[in-house]
């Protein structure tokens, strides 16, 4: 029976490597999902079926109930999620991982610890001789690494949200954070060697704390690179569960979401052109802001629906370029049919899609294609930028800081050095916004000034369907 | 010296075995377009899932009269469910996007 739940992790370890492979390409990216979900179903059900040894029908019947109940919340949350949303909930799931992790963890100490009145030891984990010090190891990292994860992912959550909107900094975070980080180590090295069990739990709430305050100072537009980071923080410490148990599927699940996940923080960091220590270590947002407001800016002018509908009606090339507004407003099912009846008359659309437009990596292009906007349309910045020259018209929908010249002009930004899309090189541009307040990062747009450029005001679904409408009269 | 060699030929083959899997996890993500960077992550978000397995585990060697045991033991099965379950779910969804039209 042993040698099968082998063969069942070794299947399941090749599903995860082979599930991930096949999603890094657009073709077979959903069958490699589905790829890794039966492998995962698998190894779940080889470990419940195939266990050697008594176990009482009391836990079984937990087992499933929990299992039960895991999966219709779940699957009921996942499915009912409107797609904005779709950043908020990979955080949540994230941080009942790590969570999973520190529980295990904090069982096993028990286990280990524990053992005066109730004799409730793992047999094989615990030679005869006490327990060995990797163990003991594995143990306080899981539970560390996992405790970190999850306050860490739920305060992402809860900036995602909304309800903590403003990064909140204590004077020299950084250092208070590092002392308090390298506190956490020793405390755990000092639990080597006593014997009070409750100190655990102080570890444990040491560790909540840290990864609430190792969030809480970064601003809300870095947090997609925090919750890539926190991922794969989870899969180091589901590692370390696999190296408790020795168990295989474990360890290849766990580091192999610990390796690709740290690469995919650095590349998303790359796309916005900010070093990883920036993100955690510098503050985004304010401290610059002050910076353009006494330069001189000029004027602001306003463009009314009809005009921009005759302007848009007889161009030939037509950008538009989306922004997280523009999901928020849900406004991504009337920008098809805008781009649908400019493409009747004989225009040529195409969207203009920022590495980080929306709150993640490739959060647009989901937010679009459910849309049903044409995949061929959406074009990466790189490819778009040289076409600005061409274009009669840019609409620039719910979008700030992806548009600000600023990244490329002021050294004193905070957004200065990220690549840009250069819409200010096309002949008109159109901005829709609903008010004249700052962009996610929180600083002014100079765009807004540049005598090129005209202001729509409006929200973004209500000012499209309107501009739909008057397009169709014409 | 002598102790962190014997801790590597004790752990020979887990040593290896770990190294390996960091550069397998490497080279799946490489040369990935950034528009598949958060189905990826979402996908990735999944898989760490596996942590489950312990928790499974974890309640298959506890006493049925350890309470505390099993009642830490089912939050986690439940909540490595959630992530397992919600992690895929949510990923399909945003891969079904990306039909070929």
């Amino acid at each position: 029976m042993q040698s099968l739940l082998s063969i069942i992790y070794l299947i399941g370890s090749v599903s995860f490597i082979m599930g991930m492979k096949m999603m890094g390409n657009a073709k077979t990216a959903r069958k490699g999902n589905l790829v890794g979900a039966a492998g995962m179903t698998l190894a779940i059900v080889g470990t419940i079926v195939l266990h050697e040894g008594a176990v009482s029908p009391v836990i079984y019947g937990l087992i499933l109930l929990a299992i039960l109940i895991g999966t219709i919340v779940g699957w009921m949350t996942a499915k009912k999620v409107q797609m904005t949303k779709m950043p908020e909930l990979v955080s949540i799931f994230n941080g009942m991982g790590g969570a999973c992790a520190a529980l295990i963890s904090l069982i096993e100490f028990n286990h280990t610890k524990h053992t005066s009145h109730i004799m409730d030891v793992v047999e094989h984990i615990i030679p005869s001789d006490g327990i060995a010090p990797g163990t003991f190891f594995c143990i306080l990292a899981g539970l560390i690494i996992g405790s970190i994860s999850f306050s860490g992912s739920i305060i992402a959550f809860l900036k995602l949200n909304g309800t903590v909107d403003k990064p909140v900094r204590l004077p020299k975070y950084n250092i208070i954070n590092t002392i308090f980080l390298i506190a956490i180590v020793g405390f755990a090295a000092y639990l080597f060697k006593v014997e009070t069990p409750t100190l655990v739990y102080a570890l444990f709430a040491m560790a909540l704390l840290y990864g609430v305050m190792f969030v809480l100072p970064i601003g809300g537009a870095d947090m997609p690179v925090v919750i890539s980071l926190l991922n794969s923080f989870t899969g180091v410490a589901a590692a370390f569960g696999g190296f408790l148990y020795g168990n295989y599927v474990m360890l290849t699940g766990g580091i192999l979401v610990g390796s690709a996940g740290t690469l995919l923080t650095i590349v998303m960091c790359e796309a916005m052109n900010r070093p990883l220590f920036n993100v955690i270590f510098g503050a985004f947002g304010g401290g610059a802001a002050t910076a353009t407001s006494t330069s001189e800016k000029g004027t602001i002018k306003d463009i009314s629906v009809a005009d921009t509908a005759t302007l848009m009606n007889y161009s030939k090339r037509v950008v538009i370029v989306p922004g997280y507004g523009l999901a928020v407003a849900q406004a991504q099912h009337v920008i098809h049919e805008l781009e649908m009846i400019l493409e009747e008359r004989g225009v040529e659309v195409k969207y203009a899609i920022h590495p980080v437009a929306g709150r993640m990596p490739g959060h647009m292009n989901v937010l679009l294609a459910e849309a049903n906007v044409d995949y061929g349309k959406l074009v990466e910045m790189d490819d778009i930028n040289p076409e600005f020259p061409n274009t009669d018209v840019v609409l620039v929908v719910g979008a700030n800081d992806v548009v600000n010249p600023a990244a490329k002009t002021d050294p004193s930004s905070p957004i200065y050095g990220m690549p840009i899309l250069d819409v200010e090189n096309a002949k008109h541009i159109i901005i829709n916004k609903r008010s004249m307040n700052a962009g996610y990062a929180g600083i002014d747009n100079l765009l807004f000034y540049n005598p090129k450029n005209s202001m729509l005001f409006g929200d973004a679904k209500k000012v499209l369907t309107e501009l739909v409408a008057e397009l169709k009269t014409m | 010296m002598e102790n962190i060699l014997s801790i590597f030929s004790e752990h020979e083959q887990m040593i290896y075995f770990v190294i390996l899997a960091i550069f397998v996890g490497i080279e799946v993500i490489g040369g990935v377009p950034s528009i598949l960077h958060t189905p990826l992550m979402s996908g990735a978000n999944a898989i760490h899932g596996v942590v489950i397995v312990g928790a499974i585990y974890v309640m298959l060697n506890s006493y049925p009269e350890n309470y505390v045991s099993l009642a830490l033991g089912f939050l986690a099965v439940l909540l490595g469910t959630l992530n397992v379950v919600g992690g895929f779910v949510v990923t399909d969804r945003m891969l079904e996007m990306f039909k070929k039209k």
